[in-house]
């Protein structure tokens, strides 16, 4: 790609860097890194692939990466079947950086052999062939699953083969899990201001379990102001049956040096609080515990509820959160009298360990700065820019479509007709009744004029050429000018100027005779005066019943006099009858004024009425071709008169012209 | 959606269709049926809160016709997931249907007090009944754990069954179907105390049962009594299930709804299927009607509750609310699986549980004109009750969100709150705020804003107070040193 021309918006001081200067590429390890400590789920080299198109959480994990000052992203690339792209383009800092994007597991795993993460935002249908899929690839550890809503059955399944291999799944039903300073799944942790403020980018010495992930960066927050900040985050996911439970994580907690305190967020239902007492009791957990479970409440409602989470549901006395804190706190653990309290039991834990010096409080790191996204900044209202293009006509951001205003419901609850939707687009306002019912009725007379018309021969035989819809149309379509259907625009220009000027009918027509012109509007090659075209006579006793006024119809009107006196076919016609009609309209119906009258004649509206009428005729012509299964049309020799010219002679016929004297 | 108890009469039905059709994990020691089984008879019976009771019986007459065989005798009971029946007294054994008709009759419609809990009695299971001897009164239970699911046996099943876990007979079937146990494991372990003669009975009934289970993902099934009649000379028997307990997994709905659908239409349970009028038939999705899930004994749910459940199973966000005590004191408008249950636990540890009027949430970033929806009806519900001299108190709560963009959904409670504000300060109701997450700062300034302008009685705060510690100041009259948020 040449690095000059400017794309459009660019600003001239740039006029030298493309877009690709600022795009980094991270190349894949020269050598394959040392197997990480068993428990060690996460470090700062863990790459994942992300199942699932998600910008948003991918952003979210490489602005975490940028500012926990890793060398490359933890995203080595997105899954996504449904494919299409090739690459996806995410910020790196102030940078970009292109992440590939593959159609199939297979090719991502051969791809990028240091990935041993997955997170997989499937659906809660997709998500077990999926997770299944991806735990066949042997160098896969850890997959977390987003997806809530997953079968219970399904997720045994899922759980019971990565047990067989070893792989860690946290999840389903969850938001995933932090390690700071080394890798953030997905969504975890939220937006960047609140990474900064629960100081996430740096580890600290709490790790803890929680159920919740709302909850989890709740933890965060507590453990940020009450102890040195998160060692390790993980959120298991509200279902009946997550992937991996406290237990996995708490052992390998313990088993970390690196990690101080235990945090554990337990929840009513299941028994899982259990397994944690039990590892204590048999001391195969000996760092201090800081717990609760939440749900107190369901003991003292009259009614079994379930709460927000699919597995906090107590099936017995066991699974109760009161007997689990108390079972928590027999069992030694720090157990507040309830969770307002836990900040503070966490804090004096805390102190006591930095009091025996089993932790070390380290030096605050200074954290780079992360450039706020255009998008989240212009939410924010922080920014402004000027658009590149503007609308007034419709709007389909809100809940409900805008018409000029008008919601769509209030469109069909008062009934306005297609004639009240031209209003609403064409004229952004709604105009009288018995206006809008005039230009349905200019679209049903304008609808079609038999197959023989150019529009629709074009029409006819572009559909018979085994062309598309659209291209039929099209086709009809181009053929709308000065010479056919224009009619109407030129009528109403004429019929207008004359009658502003205050030209008698007679000196009107004499004039244009002056000038060699007809009158477009007038005349027909069959009606005349004394056979008329009914299609005029429904205008005009229309526009005289119901138009306030009629005033340029009534001028044409005698204009039809003073010609129809030369010669009987020379008749106000029904393209000149819409057009001085239309003029009246938009001068008499007191929704515009004079010169916004005039600046819709100028654009051309006449002529889009009988494009959109004439439409409706094309495609009709269009079916009917199609109906009839019509072949391939082609023009009879016999009716082209060929005459070649002679190249032979010099200078041809008449020096090189074709000279057709009739 | 999780785990779900459904109607007696819909499990019955579920059995009945597939037992014969399910595909059996391993083979059964029985040579596989050559014919399915009749539509079970079921007469379900429902008496809406506004309905004529004896005209409902009426159509009963004509949707079951059975109903009126001569010399049928039948068992009514209500059916709605209320726990040993036989107890309570909601029993009707071995009646005529005049009986059975007169005894519905006498309850449908009435407030039942069963245990602690009071519920109207408004759907009624009858049967036919089956004589046994109650020494052929079994016991079978399958349930899912992590590891896999349990079946508990026993033969000595019935209304006096007593505690299963101590006496039944247990085998643990592992999630992975390729570890199912022989015919022989099965019989040897669950079958020990039963007659050799109908072990083959009993065995081919237990695989089928649970071929059922994982087909139709049940996550609990309970059948007491099991009636198992042996023949003369007792080497085979009849299997019958009288009655049944049991739990569908909501979620495994895209799996599962058209096996559910179909053992339940109107063919598979034998009803007269009603002409397909043009315009008022509605299709369904699959070739029955779709799985309902009643709400538990005692609790009807309200068309308020039913509103938000509706529009929950609509989108892809989460939004709750069970009415626990509609003249309660304080009110809860709270984001988040796990916040709300917090709040409910602090408003609880207060000492105010009896005064809880409701749980709900709403999470994973449900839209302006969603949470607008939620808020309206939770602030419509706790101003329809009766003014209380002490006033009323509304949290408007939640975590820091992880994606939930709090200003938006904060739009929402505001329009809402807007909607009702003469009325909130009529009932003098304290509001108080807790949120943070994406963009809360524009979210606590607004709402800020809007108690200001219209005078509402409001504290707000942000990430500094502890997710729930507006609760003890609101509730109890504690104070705090932690600044309410301010721009």
């Amino acid at each position: 790609m040449p690095s000059t021309a400017p794309t459009n918006g660019a600003s001239p001081a740039q006029q030298n860097l493309s877009a690709n200067d600022n795009i980094l590429r991270f190349s894949a390890p020269s050598r394959p890194l040392s197997p990480p400590a068993e428990h060690t789920l996460f470090h700062p080299k863990t790459r994942c692939f992300v199942y699932g198109m998600q910008p948003r959480a991918v952003q979210g994990m490489l602005d975490f990466d940028f500012i926990c000052k890793r060398k490359t992203p933890s995203v080595a690339g997105i899954i996504y079947t449904f494919g299409g792209q090739f690459v996806s383009k995410m910020y790196w800092g102030t940078s970009e950086t292109l992440l590939p994007v593959y159609q199939s597991v297979e090719k991502a795993m051969a791809k990028h052999s240091d990935v041993d993460t997955v997170v997989n935002f499937a659906s809660s249908r997709s998500v077990y062939s999926s997770t299944m899929e991806l735990m066949e690839c042997p160098q896969i550890r850890s997959i977390a699953i987003i997806a809530e809503g997953v079968p219970e059955r399904r997720a045994r399944e899922i759980l019971h083969v990565a047990k067989k291999k070893g792989i860690t799944i946290i999840g389903p039903a969850t938001v995933g899990g932090i390690k700071p300073g080394a890798f953030k799944i997905g969504n975890t942790g939220g937006m960047m201001d609140n990474i900064v403020a629960s100081k996430l980018y740096r580890p600290g010495s709490v790790a803890y379990v929680s159920k919740s992930g709302g909850m989890s960066n709740e933890l965060n927050n507590i453990i940020s102001q009450n102890a040195d900040g998160v060692y390790e985050g993980v959120a298991i996911g509200g279902d009946r049956y997550p992937g991996t439970s406290f237990i996995e994580h708490m052992l390998r907690y313990q088993a970390d040096p690196a990690c101080k305190i235990l945090l554990l967020l337990g929840e009513v239902g299941g028994v899982e609080e259990y397994r944690v007492i039990e590892a204590v009791k048999a001391g195969q957990i000996t760092k201090p515990i800081v717990a609760w479970a939440i749900g107190t409440v369901a003991g003292m409602l009259k009614t079994e509820v379930q709460f927000g989470h699919a597995g906090s549901f107590a099936n017995s006395q066991l699974e109760t959160a009161t007997v689990k804190n108390q079972s928590m706190r027999d069992a030694g653990f720090f157990v507040p009298d309830t969770f307002e309290d836990l900040p503070s039991t966490l804090a004096q834990v805390y102190q006591k360990l930095v009091k025996d010096g089993t932790i070390k409080p380290k030096p605050e790191v200074q954290v780079p700065k992360i450039p706020m996204d255009y998008s989240w900044a212009s939410e924010l209202g922080l920014i402004r820019k000027p658009a590149a293009f503007i609308s007034t006509i419709s709007d389909d951001r809100g809940q409900e479509l805008l018409y000029a205003g008008m919601p769509i419901s209030d469109v069909f609850k008062e009934n306005i007709g297609i004639g009240g939707v031209m209003s609403l687009l064409w004229f952004r306002r709604r105009l009288p009744d018995y206006a809008s019912k005039f230009l349905e009725m200019v679209l049903m007379l304008t609808a079609d004029h038999g197959p023989a018309v150019s529009g629709a021969m074009n029409t006819i035989i572009t559909t018979r050429a085994g062309k598309d819809l659209v291209s039929a149309l099209v086709s009809g379509l181009l053929t709308i000018g000065s010479r056919f259907g224009g009619a109407l625009d030129g009528a109403a220009e004429e019929f207008t100027k004359a009658y502003d000027k205050g030209l008698s009918p007679r000196d009107f027509v004499d004039s244009m005779r002056k000038e060699n012109k007809l009158i477009p509007g007038i005349g027909h090659r069959i009606k005349s005066r004394n056979n008329p075209d009914l299609r005029v006579e429904l205008v005009k006793s229309y526009v005289l019943k119901n138009f306030p006024s009629s005033g340029l119809l009534q001028y044409a009107l005698a204009v039809e006099t003073v010609t129809t006196s030369k010669k009987d076919n020379l008749i106000l016609n029904v393209d000149g009858c819409i057009a001085v009609c239309f003029v009246d309209l938009l001068r008499s119906c007191g929704a515009f004024s004079a010169e916004e009258a005039e600046d819709y004649l100028k654009m051309g509206v006449l002529n889009g009425l009988f494009v959109l009428g004439r439409s409706i005729g094309l495609i009709a012509h269009y079916l009917d071709q199609k109906r009839l299964k019509t072949g391939l049309y082609r023009h009879p020799w016999d009716d082209v008169m060929y005459m070649m010219p002679d190249i032979k002679q010099p200078g041809g016929v008449g020096g090189g012209r074709v000279e057709v004297s009739v | 959606m999780s785990a779900k108890s459904i109607l007696e009469a819909d499990g019955k039905a579920i059995l009945n269709y597939h037992l014969t059709r399910s595909q059996l994990i391993k083979p059964s020691p029985l040579p596989p049926p050559t014919t399915h089984n009749p539509p079970p008879r079921l007469a379900s019976i429902y008496f809406p809160a506004d309905a004529s009771v004896s005209a409902v019986l009426d159509q009963a007459e004509i949707m079951h016709p059975w109903l009126l065989q001569r010399d049928v005798r039948l068992v009514a009971k209500p059916d709605q997931l209320i726990k040993r029946r036989g107890k309570s007294g909601l029993l009707a054994l071995n009646k005529t249907w005049e009986e059975a008709r007169e005894w519905i009759a006498q309850r449908a419609g009435n407030l039942q007090k069963v245990e602690h809990v009071e519920g109207y009695l408004r759907r009624f299971l009858v049967e036919p009944f089956c004589p046994h001897e109650s020494n052929e009164e079994y016991y079978i239970n399958i349930n899912s754990v992590r590891e896999g699911d349990w079946i508990l046996f026993t033969h000595e099943g019935g209304v006096d069954v007593g505690d299963v876990d101590e006496k039944a007979e247990k085998i643990l079937i592992p999630v992975d179907l390729s570890e199912y146990p022989s015919n022989a494991e099965i019989a040897a372990t669950l079958l020990k105390k039963v007659p050799k003669g109908v072990h083959n009975v009993l065995v081919d009934f237990i695989s089928r049962l649970y071929a059922v289970y994982v087909e139709c993902q049940f996550t609990y099934l309970e059948i007491n009594p099991l009636v198992v009649i042996p023949n003369a000379d007792k080497t085979s028997a009849s299997v019958h299930f009288l009655d049944l307990a049991a739990k569908l997994d909501q979620t495994a709905e895209f799996e599962c709804g058209v096996k559910w659908a179909i053992a339940r239409s109107p063919a598979a349970l034998g009803l007269p299927v009603a002409p397909a009028t043009s315009k008022a038939t509605k299709v369904t999705i699959d070739a029955g009607p779709p799985m309902e899930f009643p709400a538990p004994f005692g609790r009807e749910m309200s068309k308020e509750e039913a509103y938000i459940a509706e529009m929950d199973a609509k989108t892809g966000a989460s939004l709750k609310l069970t009415i626990l005590n509609s003249q309660g004191r304080v009110w809860t408008l709270v984001a988040g699986g796990g916040a709300s249950v917090v709040y409910a636990d602090a408003i609880a540890s207060a000492g105010f549980a009896g005064e809880l009027a409701n749980y709900g949430e709403y999470s994973g970033a449900p839209t302006e004109t969603q949470t607008f929806h939620y808020a309206k009806t939770v602030l419509d519900l706790m101003l329809r009750a009766p003014q209380h001299s002490e006033g009323k108190v509304l949290f408007i709560g939640g975590g820091i969100a992880n994606f939930t963009n709090v200003a938006s959904t904060f739009k929402g409670v505001i329009r809402a709150l807007r909607e009702v504000a003469p009325q909130l300060n009529e009932h003098k109701v304290q509001i108080w705020v807790r949120r943070a997450g994406p963009n809360y700062q524009e979210g606590l300034r607004n709402i800020k804003a809007v108690g200001q302008e219209l005078g509402l009685n409001m504290h707000v705060f942000g990430p500094d107070m502890h997710v729930s510690g507006i609760v003890p100041l609101a509730l109890q009259g504690k104070t705090t040193t932690i600044p309410e948020f301010s721009t």
